[in-house]
């Protein structure tokens, strides 16, 4: 998986729970929670999202790694296939 | 058109899920309803078959409006659907409604002294038989008081000015209604405790381990059903103030307030909260949150809550110092959790502490009671295996 399909996979879930957000202007360098307001329930539907399309188990301990777009991508495409 | 929450004055019925003929059972979503809440799915609370639509989508109705007519088995009387689920236990200031409110079950008009023609034109066209008085000899109620009643309705004020506000607007308007009145009629008082969440969040951490990511908890999901189990203990924060007294609640439904995309907040029921193991109630909570951002909040979780419960933490606040929400009687607010020095075995250490605030209504509680309330979710949060 290339990395511009797995940010598309990080933006179809960030839709998923977001859906009002303008997705197109998102900073990849500034944490979501910033940009998006997201609270902890969007996280953890953010983390079960990417579960369902990536097949990525992501340890809460990771989440951190999780706050940006480009952290996203810099994640999920170690543990990709 | 049920009465969802204190200051609902009417309902926008935008789709049937039934019509005439259709069997229902207790539970069934009958049809959806737009209110300032957001699109709401009406459950029935009778089993039976559909017998008539009164209600067309698009319709604007006051509460209380009949929109169809359940049977509830051959031979009985119908029923009327769905019934208001919450009795305005505090007036609606919208006045029309309360001078004319539609009709409630038959048996409600039973005291009143009423013509046979006045009754059969009051159930057809939604009139509560107990609003009014009757200007017939003895005071009984005739034809002609049943259609002035009905020609008032008319007039009254569930014109058209609510859809020239948006739905956050509107919201608005609801959320400040409703807490005015809360502030004007039920005298708060406020009391806070804090919490050590160390062993409840190490639990936590230890028990998500063991989890699936689809089954991880939250820790507000501890905070929640501490709560729901500390009302065990302390049973007449969970009531509902009726009229001039407060009804124990025979259920524990906290409220979780929400907030929604685009402003505004609501709080719908997590039903039977004490009740549900926690991994249940995470997914209750899950599903709850996002019906709420998204629609199809169901009617029985909005009229539902026995007492509130917010959470403002995530959002780096401190403390709480919330409204209630009428006409429950009380609400806990928590706020963030932080890393503070605090003593333990005359150790200081450093601990994730978490502020809980308590507003109660002072004519049903007092500080003594409440104190032991916070002190049991406080006992609680020490155990959070056993929650």
């Amino acid at each position: 998986m290339t990395r511009d399909e797995i940010r598309a996979a990080v933006l179809r879930a960030l839709g998923e729970i977001a859906p009002e957000a303008d997705l197109a202007s998102l900073a990849p360098d500034v944490e979501f929670r910033e940009q998006l307001d997201l609270d902890s329930m969007d996280v953890l539907n953010f983390v079960v999202g990417l579960h369902a399309s990536l097949g990525v188990a992501i340890p809460e301990s990771d989440y951190p790694k999780l706050a940006t777009l480009d952290g996203c991508v810099e994640y999920l495409a170690a543990r990709v296939e | 058109m049920p009465i969802l929450t204190a200051d609902m004055s009417a309902g926008t019925l935008t789709t049937w899920r039934k019509k005439a003929g259709d069997t229902v059972k207790r539970g069934d979503i009958i049809a959806e309803v737009e209110t300032d809440k957001g699109l709401i799915d009406v459950e029935v609370f009778t089993g039976g078959t559909v017998e008539q639509i009164l209600v067309q989508p698009g319709a604007t109705v006051p509460t209380g409006t009949v929109l169809a007519i359940i049977r509830e088995e051959p031979g009985a009387a119908p029923a009327l659907a769905p019934t208001p689920s919450v009795p305005p236990a505090l007036p609606s200031p919208v006045s029309a409604t309360k001078q004319v409110a539609p009709a409630q079950a038959p048996s409600a008009a039973g005291r009143a002294r009423v013509s046979p023609l006045a009754r059969k034109l009051a159930a057809d066209l939604g009139i509560d038989l107990t609003t009014l008085h009757g200007a017939g000899p003895g005071g009984v109620i005739r034809r002609e008081d049943i259609e002035r009643a009905a020609a008032m309705r008319a007039e009254a004020p569930v014109k058209e000015p609510r859809p020239l506000l948006d739905r956050p607007a509107r919201l608005r308007q609801t959320i400040g209604a409703a807490m005015a009145r809360s502030k004007r009629e039920i005298p708060h008082y406020y009391l806070s405790a804090t919490i050590d969440m160390h062993r409840a969040l190490t639990w936590l951490n230890e028990e998500n381990l063991t989890r699936s990511v689809t089954d991880r908890l939250l820790y507000g999901v501890l905070l929640i059903k501490a709560v729901a189990l500390a009302l065990r203990q302390v049973p007449e924060l969970n009531s509902i103030w009726r009229g001039a007294e407060a009804v124990p609640s025979a259920g524990i439904h906290v409220g979780v307030a929400v907030s929604l995309r685009g402003g505004g907040l609501i709080a719908p029921a997590l039903h039977d909260t004490d009740r549900q193991a926690l991994g249940d109630l995470m997914r209750s909570f899950r599903d709850l949150v996002h019906r709420a951002r998204s629609g199809g909040v169901k009617s029985s979780e909005l009229s539902d809550p026995t007492i509130t419960v917010t959470s403002l933490g995530e959002q780096g606040v401190e403390s709480v110092f919330p409204i209630i929400y009428p006409p429950q009687v009380a609400i806990v607010g928590f706020g963030k959790i932080a890393e503070r020095p605090w003593s333990v075995d005359g150790q200081v250490v450093s601990r994730p502490l978490i502020v809980a605030t308590l507003a109660a209504d002072h004519r049903v509680s007092d500080g003594h009671r409440a104190g032991l309330f916070l002190a049991a979710v406080d006992r609680l949060l020490q155990e959070p295996a056993r929650l």
